[in-house]
Order: C-alpha cells, then sequence, then structure tokens
C-alpha cells in the first residue's frame, strides 16, 4: 500500500452506524465488529474515491491533529490483513 | 467471595437474530438440529408477522439477520422478508441447502438486498451427499454455487463432518476449492436432536478426527491467503464445554417458525420452560422480561461445581442443552466438562466410538413419519 492507493471496502461488508451500540459497526457475513472512534472514522473515508494521503490530510484537519500518517497506515494494513478492504491495489 | 452472591452482568441487546422461517425441508438429513417433534409445529408466522418481528428486533438493536430453517426457500415470501430486513438495516444472511433456488429467485433475492449466502453440502461425493440427505441434490448444490459466484456473493460452503464422511475430508476441502468458496465450515455434528438420536452412527473415532484435522491444517496452510477454513471439533471431545450461544439470551435470539422465541435454536427440548411467543409478547418482553430468556443468564442458576469454579465467567457452564440430554438437568454443568460428575456419560459414547463396528439401530432420517414416531 502507497499514498496513492484507493482504498474502499470490500464488497459484501458493510459500514454502518448502529444507534443502540452508540457506535459504527462493520459487518460482514455472520459476524460483526464493533468499531472504535478512529478506526470508524478512517474507514468511513474509505470510499474508493480518496487516496490514502488524502484520507490522511482529511482527518488531521477534521481533527485538527498533525502526524497521524503512520497509525492510518498502520490501521489500513490490518484492515486489509483482515480481509475488510478490496484486494485490488487502485 | 460467596458463591451465593452472584451479580447478573446489565442485559444487551440481541445482536443476532435467527429467523427459523420453517420446518419444512426437503432434505432428511440424519444431523439435523431442528427439533424432533418438527412435524407437530404447524401454524407458521404469516409474512406480516415476521415483518412485525423484523421490526420489532431491530429497534432493539438486532443486526445480524439468519434466515434458516428448514429450508427457508420453502417459503415463497423469503424475498419480501429480505427487502423489509435490508430496508430496517439488517445484514441478511440466507442459510440454505440450495433447493428451492433458481438463477432467477437469486437475482430477485439480490436485488431485495440479501447480503450473503450459506450453502451446506453433506459430502464431496453424489453418492454420500444425497444418501445423508436422502435426496437427488447433488448437482443442484454444485450449480447453486456457480450462481451465488455469477452474481458476485462470497462464497461460504458449510459441511457437517461426522464418522461417516470424515474420512472424506480431503476431498471436500478440493470440491470447496474448486468451487471457489471464500469460506469454508467444517463443523462436526453437536449431538442434539436428530445427531443425538443418531450418535451412535456419527460421532467419529479419535483416529478418524486427529487425520481430519491435521489433513485440514495442510489445506489450510496451501489456502492461506485464498480460502479460509473452519474447523469445529465435536464437543465430545473437549475437556472443557464451550458457552451456549455466546451465553444464554446475551445475544441471540432465535425465532422458531410458530412464533416461539428460544434463547438457543435447540432450546425446545427442555423440559418445564415455557417459551414465550412473538405472537403473545413484543421481542422487547420477551428479550427482557420473559422468564425463559432470564432463566439461565448471568451466574446465579449456577449449580456445583460450576457455582464455584474459576472458569464459569469463560464457558458460562456450556450448553443447557447438553446438560439435559447427557445429566438429564438442564441446569447442570455442561457434561462436556471433566469436572462434570456426568463426564462419564461423554466418555463412554466416546469409548464406543473407538470401536470398528456398525450399530445395530438403523439410521434414522428426518422425515415426518420419523418425527411423529420418535417425539
Amino acid at each position: 500500500m502507497t499514498g496513492v492507493d484507493r482504498p474502499s471496502i470490500r464488497p459484501g461488508i458493510r459500514l454502518q452506524w448502529e444507534a443502540v451500540q452508540n457506535a459504527y459497526v462493520l459487518l460482514y457475513p455472520e459476524g460483526m465488529v464493533k468499531l472504535n472512534t478512529s478506526a470508524a472514522e478512517i474507514l468511513r473515508r474509505c470510499n474508493g474515491m480518496r487516496s490514502i494521503d488524502e484520507i490522511v490530510e482529511d482527518l488531521e484537519s477534521a481533527f485538527k491533529r498533525d502526524g497521524l500518517q503512520t497509525e492510518i497506515e498502520n490501521f489500513l494494513q490490518l484492515a486489509r490483513a483482515q480481509g475488510w478492504l478490496s484486494a485490488a491495489e487502485s | 467471595m460467596s458463591a451465593a452472591v452472584s451479580t447478573s452482568p446489565a442485559v444487551g441487546p440481541p445482536l443476532w437474530l435467527l429467523l427459523e422461517l420453517t420446518y419444512r425441508c426437503p432434505l432428511q438429513c440424519v444431523f439435523c438440529y431442528n427439533p424432533i417433534e418438527f412435524a407437530k409445529v404447524e401454524n407458521e408466522l404469516t409474512t406480516e408477522e415476521w415483518l412485525r418481528v423484523l421490526r420489532e428486533a431491530r429497534a432493539l438493536g438486532s443486526v445480524q439477520l439468519g434466515l434458516s430453517g428448514g429450508e427457508p426457500l420453502m417459503r415463497e415470501d423469503v424475498e419480501a422478508i429480505t427487502d423489509e430486513a435490508h430496508r430496517l438495516g439488517y445484514y441478511t444472511n440466507l442459510i440454505t441447502s440450495g433447493v428451492g433456488l433458481s438463477r432467477e429467485r437469486l437475482s430477485e433475492l439480490q436485488r431485495a438486498g440479501l447480503d450473503h449466502i450459506q450453502l451446506s453440502f453433506q459430502d464431496s461425493t453424489r453418492e454420500l451427499n444425497d444418501f445423508l440427505s436422502h435426496t437427488r441434490t447433488f448437482e443442484l448444490k454444485r450449480r447453486c454455487a456457480e450462481w451465488i459466484k455469477e452474481h458476485g456473493y462470497q462464497m461460504v460452503v458449510n459441511c457437517v463432518i461426522h464418522r461417516l464422511n470424515i474420512d472424506h475430508l480431503d476431498t471436500i476441502i478440493d470440491m470447496a476449492v474448486r468451487m471457489g468458496a471464500d469460506y469454508l465450515e467444517l463443523a462436526n455434528t453437536q449431538y442434539y436432536s436428530w445427531a443425538h438420536l443418531n450418535r451412535e452412527h456419527l460421532l467419529p473415532s479419535r483416529e478418524q478426527l486427529q487425520r481430519a484435522e491435521q489433513t485440514m491444517l495442510a489445506w489450510r496452510e496451501r489456502m492461506k491467503g485464498k480460502m479460509k477454513i473452519f474447523f469445529v471439533v465435536p464437543d465430545y471431545y473437549q475437556q472443557r464445554p464451550k458457552r451456549c450461544v455466546n451465553g444464554w439470551g446475551t445475544t441471540l435470539a432465535t425465532i422458531a417458525p410458530d412464533g416461539v422465541a428460544l434463547p438457543c435454536h435447540t432450546a425446545r427440548m427442555l423440559p418445564g420452560m415455557s417459551f414465550p411467543s412473538v405472537r403473545g409478547s413484543s421481542m422487547r418482553e420477551i428479550w427482557f422480561e420473559s422468564e425463559a430468556f432470564n432463566r439461565f443468564r448471568g451466574y446465579g442458576w449456577m449449580k456445583e461445581p460450576c457455582a464455584s469454579c474459576e472458569e464459569r465467567e469463560k464457558d458460562l457452564g456450556g450448553c443447557r442443552c447438553q446438560a439435559y440430554l447427557l445429566a438429564h438437568d438442564a441446569a447442570a454443568a455442561d457434561p462436556v466438562c471433566s469436572k462434570s460428575p456426568h463426564h462419564g456419560a461423554v466418555l463412554a459414547a466416546v469409548e464406543r466410538a473407538q470401536e470398528t463396528r456398525v450399530p445395530e439401530a438403523p439410521l434414522i432420517f428426518r422425515r415426518r413419519e420419523n418425527s411423529l414416531t420418535h417425539s
């Protein structure tokens, strides 16, 4: 994965706000993960349109923080290993 | 700490809702977990009643939805139910043998918003698949697998494993690979309902199980990154029990075809329990207030050796149905546990499974007349 990749959530997997759990969750065949705030904020931006660099920029400006690049890249790597993101590099 | 002082954890939402739309099924699988007395259950819920259940449960926080049975596709309203479930925000899983599916029907279900299909097989050979299910369905299942792929779904294949097919594990996995499965669930039979009736035929020997595990591990290594393989060991070969559906009344609500609400899909067998019906109660009343759903929540109901056991929070005493079937007491420790005074019942069944012999009693297929005779 590099900064120009445009990650997207894999078909068949759905990111959704669950009011009762007061959290975003990822839904997949016969399972579910409850996401913490940072995971949810990153995944919400993985729509196949934004590059990783743009996601970083967007989050840094939304949360008024610098230096999020490494954290975001690490999480995306984990998300890919979990099979939550499309396998195809764009 | 006194064992008498027990705190019940707060009751969370029924995240998993399993609708057993019908007990009707063209297959007659000898390991089916549907109740033995299924043929006596009539008055299936109407479409409108199912839709009400969906709305009420969604408001409580249900989000993973299983559409199961019997064979759910025996009902003509699976499309309408899927459509409403999708609209409400459920993730919908259809759990099917494939009988009743066609390419057109799958397209219709996809349009309605179906998220996922789990397709079951009985064996890698036509002969044993068709024998175990007492139907000629093998070729149909293969076609279903093609349609599922064609519609862009992830392919989850489930094969129930037992003494009669466990030695074919290599070809079962090979078949799943050739079908393009993304996930393969190799679920060893657990011994409830029909599988319990047929246990002498179905419980594998230790040697069979070990060989199967070796085969499975080799394939898992080989298919790394391409296909995930899940392998569920039969409880009888464990020393400690598993939680019953993640804990009685913690996660799962099953609704039987006639609207009876159950904390787990086999709980209907438990004597002395009065399970509420969605026809007489709301899902909120059922989940939070009914005696049945509260019966085995927390730790207060536990007897020794569970009550003072340091592992009680891990396994919650195991499975209530297994306790009833093997210890004749639904509140006893699951006899799979080596600390249970009834563990001998499990050991005896396992010992018998090491013998090479054909049981005298015939296999009992899950069909109407057998249901009526054996219940």
